[in-house]
């Protein structure tokens, strides 16, 4: 076991490189002069060589690369080209929202999915599990950003509340940071739900049709506890699988929400560089995102390992 | 073939995803005939009027009509989830056909490089590329293709590599048949039923991609009547007039939604381990 968890962690090292890589070398074909891009057309020649100078956009492509990966390998994320501010403490500040903003849309999906999607399995093609299947396919095909339109309308034109606006830290108002962070979350979380709801479903259904659960039911064991202790424990690999494969979609969905709710996190970030064309401040940004989501995919590997000692690493 | 279809004529949910795309297709097809007014056509009298017998889903803050900008988005979307996911299940086909087949050095090369690509939430990975190419509809296909990629060619290798241990496979290898024609004659068409299931899938994650690029303004461009950029327009006037926020939103939901609902169905269909 543990001789896989290291090379599953020496396996992120060339894909993290190579994404290193992507970003750098794709922000660099942007046709026309980086520095003209930034200063605008009305920049003076000195102007412009001063900025080449400093970003180093005078050196070889590659050359810029080496400089760029050192940093970032010794915790130099270097300056954003716009403001001159240090990039790495300011992920690291924004990325804290973006975490909290994820995780709390992550368990507000759960506390939903994964009940329903037991109930709709154990009760296959009644009522409740159609209205579940409904509910669910929703879920996935409502885009956040139009479930977040649509719930900021309807909460302004019937319930005449407005969300909250301005961003406060969990430790400095918890009540009120809560507050702020909810609906951002309810709507992240929606898509996150539904596939996690269909996959308990199904996955359930299919666990329940298995003999050790028909022997366990022979024995006169109470239902409950042949789907808690027996069916659900034996359900999680599948849906492991799916939340691993939605943290994606949930750190992908933030560049949208924290824009439509003004959250200062990772994603608004990321949208505001690309708007200023502020590069380093993106690629050192979009790297982070990709290395958490590396990392929690791993650990999603590791968790299966876990739950399923049938599992073997070698 | 026709078991198939007399078995999607049972399955009453994914028969009503197809009529739902169906008229989503015929709407776009026929937007010229069906729309009383050009989608561009500013009504300088009726700017942001309620739903009424003149204008079926009110006007905007420009004047223009709802319902012809929201019929003709029809074909932005489409046209955009079409070319993007052409654009992607053809790389995938390609490179997934390549490294199942030829696998070693060629399989590990290509497969590497489509795991740097998984390692990039979606959305970002397009947000990147529209970066570099600068927001534009054609762009935006460009971006989505390359981003959908990755998942045809992961699903077109694993299925080659089942496909390939078949014997008749090791058959026409052994009577000497060339490689490009095993591929092209043999491997290809029976890794087909996979590939459609995804590419139902992957079109309504493209609409949903496209719509949520020019939300955010780096997508379609106006005044091109996109369901993305007519959302993002409507926020300004949410709550003096919600007919421009509802409209879009109903048009992203219910067209993903039918999508949804096929692609579902098909792969009910063609995998006999979520058959019963």
């Amino acid at each position: 076991m543990y001789s896989y968890i290291i090379r599953r962690l020496l396996m992120i090292i060339p894909v993290l490189f190579g994404v290193s890589i992507v970003i750098f070398f794709t922000l660099r074909v942007i046709p026309g002069d980086v520095a003209q891009t930034i200063l605008g057309t009305s920049a003076t020649e000195e102007s412009l060589s001063a900025l080449r100078g400093r970003f180093g956009l005078d050196l070889p492509v590659h050359e810029q690369y080496f400089l760029w990966i050192s940093g970032v390998l010794g915790g130099d994320f270097g300056v954003s080209m716009r403001t001159g501010a240090e990039i790495l403490p300011e992920i690291l500040s924004r990325f804290a929202i973006t975490f909290e903003l994820t995780l709390m849309a992550a368990i507000i999906s759960w506390i939903v999915a994964i009940p329903l999607g037991i109930i709709a399995g154990i009760n296959r093609n009644s009522k409740t599990d159609f209205s579940v299947r409904i509910i669910s396919l929703f879920g996935v095909s409502i885009p956040n950003f139009a479930l977040a339109t649509i719930l900021i309308l309807i909460l302004s034109l019937v319930f005449n509340y407005s969300p909250p606006v301005g961003y406060v830290g969990f430790f400095e108002e918890p009540l009120r940071n809560l507050q702020i962070l909810f609906l951002p979350a309810f709507v992240l979380g929606t898509a996150m739900a539904g596939a996690v709801m269909r996959m308990t479903r199904s996955s359930i259904l299919e666990v329940l049709r298995q003999d050790f659960i028909r022997t366990v039911r022979a024995k006169g064991v109470k239902e409950r506890i042949v789907i808690f202790n027996h069916a659900f424990k034996n359900a999680m690999i599948p849906i492991l699988t799916i939340i691993g494969m939605q943290v994606g979609v949930l750190l992908g969905g933030t560049v949208i929400i924290e824009q439509i709710f003004s959250l200062p996190g990772l994603g608004q970030m990321v949208l505001t560089g690309i708007n200023q064309r502020d590069f380093t401040v993106v690629q050192g940004a979009i790297l982070f995102i990709a290395f958490v989501f590396v990392l929690i995919n791993l650990l999603v590997d590791l968790l299966y390992a876990y739950l399923d000692p049938r599992i073997t690493y070698k | 073939m026709t078991e198939f279809i007399q078995k999607l004529k049972e399955d009453k949910v994914g028969l009503a995803g197809l009529i739902g795309i169906v008229i989503v297709v015929v709407l776009a097809l026929l937007a010229p005939v069906i729309t009383p007014y050009s989608p561009d056509q500013m009504h300088t009298e009726h700017v942001m009027e309620a739903p009424s017998s003149q204008f079926l889903f009110g006007t905007d803050d420009f004047g223009r009509d709802i319902f012809s900008r929201i019929v003709h988005g029809a074909q932005v979307s489409l046209q955009v989830g079409l070319i993007a996911v052409g654009i992607g299940a053809t790389l995938g086909l390609i490179f997934g056909l390549l490294a199942g087949f030829y696998q070693g050095k060629t399989d590990q090369i290509i497969m590497r490089v489509m795991d740097v690509f998984f390692a990039f939430p979606d959305i970002l990975l397009a947000l990147t590329i529209i970066a570099v190419l600068g927001p534009s509809l054609t762009n935006t296909m460009i971006a989505i293709g390359i981003v959908f990629t990755p998942v045809f060619t992961r699903l077109i290798r694993s299925a080659v590599l089942t496909v390939k241990e078949n014997e008749y496979i090791l058959n026409a290898k052994a009577v000497g048949v060339s490689n490009i024609k095993i591929i092209l004659k043999h491997i290809t068409p029976n890794v087909m039923a996979p590939f459609i299931v995804q590419i139902t899938l992957a079109l309504s994650g493209a609409i949903l991609t496209e719509a949520a690029l020019s939300f955010l303004g780096l997508g379609v461009q106006p005044p091109n009547p996109s369901w993305g950029v007519m959302l993002n327009e409507s926020r300004a006037y949410m709550e003096i007039a919600p007919w421009l926020t509802v409209f879009p939103v109903v048009a992203i939901i219910l067209t993903i939604f039918c999508f949804n609902l096929l692609g579902d169905s098909l792969r009910d269909l063609l995998d006999p381990k979520l058959r019963q």
